[in-house]
């Protein structure tokens, strides 16, 4: 056969496969009902990959709860696997968007992925509610807020105030030194919110210090820090991070108070080293509230286990997400945007009668956690101002 | 001043772990002329292995280092085999950029489930640490340990080069190919030899590193091999005491950077040395001036 008619058959051929995944992304089955596609993004494996589970998990129980239904319509969800990396996070975003016509995305996890992403979905007009992602640039940029994008977990400012506040008042230390990672804006802003109350509530910071995320000696800044000699050494990382200084910081002889944010959560946490320490949190599973005390006892019949703030948030954000499927009736992800942000007075675990700010942020108290014979214990939660 | 020291002394032990991976890389690169990029790679194997051996399957720790210095010396032994050999008398470029390849290869590779998993791993302490106070210092003996494998296998290295057949065969093969064959000298086989110490040595760098800072994952290899490779380059690439030298310096550069500059200029600081270095002294701090290798 000749060689143009050969090409003729292919482009014919890839018009019509366009043509009929095009059809497959109206939204409409051949039987009539309507199904709206809804993305997962989160770290499956990598780095902080016990984080990415357990939202998985809180994802799964939210939609089976709802019999994967909002509304008229039945869900669909499609999953995906950033590994905690910002590239790979942008690149499925962009299949699910593309490809899998996605109406909104609950996702990712770490402020490191969501941030691009979000930027992303609110460009091609695509809701995306994250239950973790805490940085102030996830919902706004240069001042803009980016108005599909949502959480359902509180942010960096709120969680490094409340910890100096906490800090300050209730643990009564005076002075502190901090450690953080340069290259990411979830630590970066931990870090500067910590120094700019306990300054302003009258701590004094002795030492500021960067490092990179590949790096493992720290012993050069641990033993100017030792030298110091503060009361807190603030670790605004993750686990599996803070643990590596932390067993570093001791060997130097540093006998500070180790207090952290929500990075810490995770059972691949070194509880022997960061013994006493505290960090701030989303949620416990200790808190008394009736609603947090079913959930977790349903989570615990589903998975045997109790669940951390991550399957905490991320099914908060799954349930406001389908809650606003539900009230727009749509799938429109205009209309579901707008019946998100008008969203009142309703409760999840993590948060009684939870409304949106004009940044798409809830507004909700910060629980204070406590490593204390190798467990997580409840200390208090405090309203930020 | 005493804390003046400290920092040296922290220096001097990131000195040493860059010591122990440059070893490898310079004698590989002295005797192939080959950048080994994958040589931070088969580091990271050796400390994965050294990891199951003494922590999952339970093997005392010096038969789990030598499972792993034995399986990266074979691993080494295949890597040149089928990556370099095929390319040894193609434009230098094509090896380099095929290291390359196996370096990436090997991250990635590792970091399938079904392999080590791209998880970062904990590794428990098969012995605890002691710190000893000498004269206000803080000396652990972790330190000491790393000071002593190192200058052992400092001082194996210049022995199996200066003093034994296998050596005078390795410095043949650095000079010419075909000359060192003419004579005699079994050429593919003394590459595999060199291949199989230098993997070795990187193996078990990678189980002590894995000691020293107890964290591993598939993509640990990449700074400390980048990090030895400006060592090694620093203090004359191919010359093994210029290693140990080079390393030594980078240790000192980074500690005392990060202590009493900024702890962010670091690896800045660290990699404007190695364009320095080859701006101005191409050749390395020992290296003679007059050979033009590359």
């Amino acid at each position: 056969m000749p060689r143009k008619v050969w090409t003729a058959l292919i482009v014919a051929l890839l018009s019509m496969t366009l043509i009929i995944t095009g059809c497959g992304n109206q939204g409409n089955t051949s039987s009539g009902e309507k199904v709206i596609k809804v993305g997962f993004i989160a770290p499956l494996t990598g780095d902080v990959k016990t984080f990415g589970e357990s939202a998985q998990k809180g994802f799964d129980l939210a939609l089976e709860q709802a019999g994967y239904k909002a509304g008229d319509f039945k869900i669909e969800p499609v999953k995906a696997d950033d590994r905690n990396d910002a590239t790979e996070a942008v690149n499925v975003a962009t299949k699910l968007i593309t490809q899998d016509g996605v109406k909104a995305i609950v996702g990712s996890l770490t402020s490191l992925t969501t941030i691009p992403i979000s930027k992303f979905a609110n460009d091609n007009k695509v809701v995306l509610i994250t239950g973790t992602a805490t940085s102030p640039k996830v919902t706004v940029d240069d001042g803009k807020r980016k108005e599909y994008v949502f959480r359902a977990c509180f942010i960096d400012p709120t969680q490094g105030t409340v910890a100096a506040k906490f800090a300050l008042e209730e643990l009564k230390l005076k002075t502190a030194a901090i450690l953080y990672d340069q290259g990411n804006d979830y630590t970066i802003g931990l870090a500067n919110n910590f120094k700019e109350a306990f300054t302003a509530g009258g701590g004094k910071i002795l030492a500021m210090e960067a490092y990179a995320k590949n790096d493992t000696d720290f012993s050069a800044v641990l033993t100017n820090i030792a030298e110091k000699n503060p009361d807190i050494l603030y670790l605004p990382d993750y686990y599996q991070k803070v643990s590596l200084i932390g067993k570093q910081a001791r060997g130097k002889g540093i006998k500070a108070v180790f207090i952290g944010g929500d990075g810490w959560d995770s059972t691949d946490l070194d509880y022997k080293t960061m013994e006493g320490g505290y960090f701030t949190n989303h949620y416990s599973a200790q808190d008394p509230r009736p609603e947090v005390q079913n959930w977790v006892k349903q989570y615990k019949e589903k998975y045997g286990q109790e669940p951390d703030a991550f399957a905490t948030l991320t099914y908060d954000a799954t349930r406001l997400l389908l809650n606003a499927i539900e009230t727009a009736n749509s799938d429109d992800p205009a209309k579901i945007k707008e019946a998100l942000q008008k969203t009142k007075d309703f409760s999840i675990v993590s948060g009684e009668k939870v409304s949106f700010d004009e940044n798409g942020n809830p507004i909700k108290p910060v629980t204070i956690l406590k490593i204390e014979g190798g467990k997580q214990k409840y200390v208090t939660a405090i309203k930020p101002n | 001043m005493e804390h003046f020291l400290e920092q040296v002394l922290n220096g001097f032990q990131l000195g040493l772990m860059y010591a122990l991976i440059a070893l490898g890389y310079t004698m590989v690169y002295g005797v192939v002329q080959l950048i080994n990029f994958a040589h931070g790679d088969v580091f990271m194997v050796g400390a994965f292995l050294g990891y199951f051996g003494f922590a999952v399957w339970g093997l005392p720790l010096p038969l789990a280092i030598l499972l792993a210095m034995a399986s990266c010396a074979l691993l080494g032994v295949v890597i040149e085999r089928i990556a370099y050999r095929p390319l040894r008398y193609a434009p230098k470029i094509a090896a380099l950029i095929s290291a390359i390849g196996v370096s990436l290869f090997l991250e990635y590779f590792s970091s399938l489930k079904f392999v080590f998993g791209p998880n970062y791993r904990v590794v428990p302490r098969p012995f605890p640490e002691i710190q000893w106070k000498i004269a206000g210092l803080t000396v652990t003996n972790i330190q000491v340990i790393v000071f002593v494998v190192v200058l052992i296998m400092l001082i194996l290295l210049q022995i199996l080069i200066y003093r034994t057949k296998t050596g005078m065969a390795m410095r043949t093969v650095a000079v010419d190919h075909n000359a060192a064959r003419l004579m005699g000298v079994n050429v593919d086989t003394t590459i595999s030899i060199t291949f199989a110490i230098g993997s070795a040595f990187a193996a078990l760098g990678g189980v002590l590193y894995a000691i020293a800072y107890p964290q591993i994952h598939p993509f640990m290899g990449i700074m400390p091999g980048l990090k030895a490779f400006t060592a090694a380059v620093l203090g004359g690439i191919g010359i093994i005491p210029g290693a140990v030298l080079g390393a030594l310096i980078m240790g000192q550069v980074e500690t005392l950077t990060s202590a009493y500059i900024s702890s962010q200029m670091r690896d800045a600081i660290a990699f404007a040395i190695l364009i320095l270095v080859l701006l101005f002294r191409p050749t390395g701090l020992l290296g003679r001036t007059e050979t033009e290798k590359v």
